[in-house]
């Protein structure tokens, strides 16, 4: 990380040094932006990947209404007013999403499903939930991702595809990068891939192990046996697709490396077994620290989706699925977790914030959705803004607004935005709301005391 | 001929670039809508490159268009795509109490559609 600079290079043209890109978890801050003010775009945008590129330079701000209500256009004060509405009078609304938004957006949100007594889910919990829920099992070894850039000398990508999802990866952090210790960059690191199917991670590494699908658990159980000095059964390799001595290669270059680390990705998550592997892949890394220094670490996806779990954790205790019913909050994924309770048609309103549920959720999530009021908060025009009762328009983070995200690591960072917007912020919005909620809710609980006083009198 | 499948929905770049664009636009609506097949896969099932096929799940049934991918990138009986609304129309809503939908190993039949 390094400071901001903005330097005016010619009348209509400014640039922006170590900015952040907010694409991805790895929140490169090292983009070099040229902006031409006068057109209003992002001209060149130096350091960034495939991904980067797109986002910045084919940000162009929508011409949208401020607020849609019932799909027609309406001003920011009565989408506003529309949303408060819907929120003072729902019994169970979810609050969901939060992944591409500033933290001091977040923060503001917990605070509203707080005072509505209402449930707010991430996107975590579609994404490295069962991550989160088997850290709480089993604990984590962890590191930051320059830590892991200047001391592993063996580098783990299982079941995931940094190559399309996290492009700078490789370069920044784990393959590439040059390090304090591995000033030889690649020949200074082993990079072993577990997958299963040959992706476009997989030619950067030394090694590719392909399990079988289905089979991560089983295959993650026995590196620990062996880690452990157990025997482990040559058949192992008819339910898991690798042979036990490719297996026993990989363990003892884990246990005799300097700095081992196993970035893990949604292949792990997202399937079967899920929080199962979580816990598997944890754990094989505290056991192999008997031998060495080694560290697991989810690879996020998501800009912000990191400090959605800080945010809601440090308000909350609990990193996503927290009620608020009884004043409280309750953890319990499954019972309060947006998909779970959008396909059951518990929740009775919704608010979204900076997510786009309406195209990644099941089906049944979505024919409720329909059903219910929902607020949208979002930039563009999203399959859920299209589904919204109140859809309002908001600036892009990290490129209109400022604030902190955080990487996926959990390193905090500030954003350093380069073009004004007409729309306002999502933190400014929610604040907004919050603000009418509040009243609303006075109002209601002086009417409330009022009819009882009378009913009592009666 | 019908065939049982697992279906692997997963992140590419087309699909990430086609999201920032706009997720109305081409570049998305494609990305998300071609699965790829183990070419002997295809070529048993008589499917060809960009043709239509089936897949049925459980929980929904959705037509898009095949790609080949070599035999020892994509193993046989394995099917890739990136994910989008196609895929969430194939996916139940049973998250097993995690709060997470089955969303990478979804069995689905997977046919030829003349």
């Amino acid at each position: 990380m390094s400071a901001a600079t903005e330097t005016k290079t010619e009348a209509n043209t400014k640039t922006v040094e170590n900015a952040t890109c907010t694409f991805c978890g790895c929140l490169c801050d090292d983009m070099v932006l040229t902006v031409d003010v006068d057109a209003h775009k992002i001209t060149k945008a130096k350091n960034a990947c495939v991904l980067g590129k797109a986002l910045f330079l084919s940000h162009e701000e929508e011409d949208r209404p401020f607020a849609l209500i019932d799909g027609k256009p309406a001003t920011l004060k009565e989408g506003v007013e529309e949303a408060a509405q819907i929120l003072t009078n729902a019994r169970f609304p979810m609050f969901y999403g939060m992944s591409d938004t500033t933290c001091e957006a977040q923060r503001q949100n917990v605070a509203l499903v707080d005072m509505v007594g209402g449930t707010i889910d991430s996107t975590t919990s579609v994404c490295h939930g069962p991550t989160g829920m088997a850290l709480q099992g089993v604990g984590e070894s962890t590191a930051t991702l320059g830590e892991i850039k200047n001391r592993a000398d063996l580098v783990i990508y299982w079941g995931g595809n940094p190559a399309e999802s996290l492009p700078r990866h490789f370069a920044r952090y784990a393959v590439t990068a040059k390090g304090m210790y591995t000033p030889r960059r690649k020949k200074d690191r082993t990079i072993v891939n577990v997958d299963v199917r040959r992706t476009k991670s997989t030619p950067v590494a030394d090694i590719f192990i392909q399990v079988k699908i289905g089979a991560d658990f089983e295959l993650l159980w026995a590196l620990r046996a062996l880690v452990k000095g157990r025997k482990v059964a040559p058949d192992i390799e008819k339910r898991t697709g690798v042979s036990l001595e490719t297996m026993q290669d990989l363990v003892e270059r884990m246990k005799n490396c300097r700095y081992g680390v196993l970035f893990f990705g949604m292949g792990l998550s997202m399937t079967r077994g899920r929080h199962f592997n979580a816990a598997a892949i944890l754990s094989l890394a505290s056991d192999l620290n008997e031998y060495t220094h080694f560290i697991a670490t989810p690879m996020r996806g998501h800009g912000n989706v990191s400090g959605a779990d800080m945010v809601v954790s440090w308000q909350t205790g609990y990193p996503f699925a927290v009620n608020f019913s009884r004043g409280y909050p309750k953890f319990n994924p499954g019972e309060f977790t947006a998909t779970d309770m959008f396909a059951r048609g518990d929740a009775d309103a919704g608010l979204i914030l900076a997510a786009d549920p309406g195209s990644n959720f099941s089906q049944y999530a979505i024919d409720h959705m329909k059903k219910i009021p929902m607020i949208v908060l979002d930039p563009k025009l999203t399959h859920t803004a299209k589904l919204a009762k109140v859809a309002i328009t908001t600036s892009h983070y990290g490129i209109n607004t400022g604030g902190t995200a955080y990487r996926s690591d959990g390193v905090p960072i500030e954003l350093r935005p380069c073009l004004e917007s007409k729309y306002p912020s999502d933190e400014e919005v929610i604040r907004a709301i919050y603000k009418r909620v509040e009243q609303l809710l006075k109002a209601k609980k002086k009417t409330k005391s009022a009819n009882n006083k009378r009913r009592k009198a009666a | 001929m019908a065939e049982t499948m697992i279906l692997i929905p997963g992140r590419t770049t087309k699909q990430g670039v086609g999201l920032i664009e706009s997720k109305f636009k081409k570049q998305y609506r494609v990305a998300t809508t071609t699965v790829e097949v183990n070419v002997e896969d295809m070529a048993r099932l008589g499917l060809k490159e960009g043709g239509k096929v089936k897949m049925r799940s459980a929980d929904g049934v959705i037509t898009v268009k095949c790609t080949g991918r070599k035999a020892e990138d994509l193993p046989p009986g394995i099917l890739f795509i990136a994910y989008g609304p196609p895929t969430s129309k194939l996916m139940g809503k049973d998250t097993a109490a995690s709060g997470m939908p089955l969303s990478k190993h979804l069995e689905v039949e997977l046919e030829r559609v003349n």
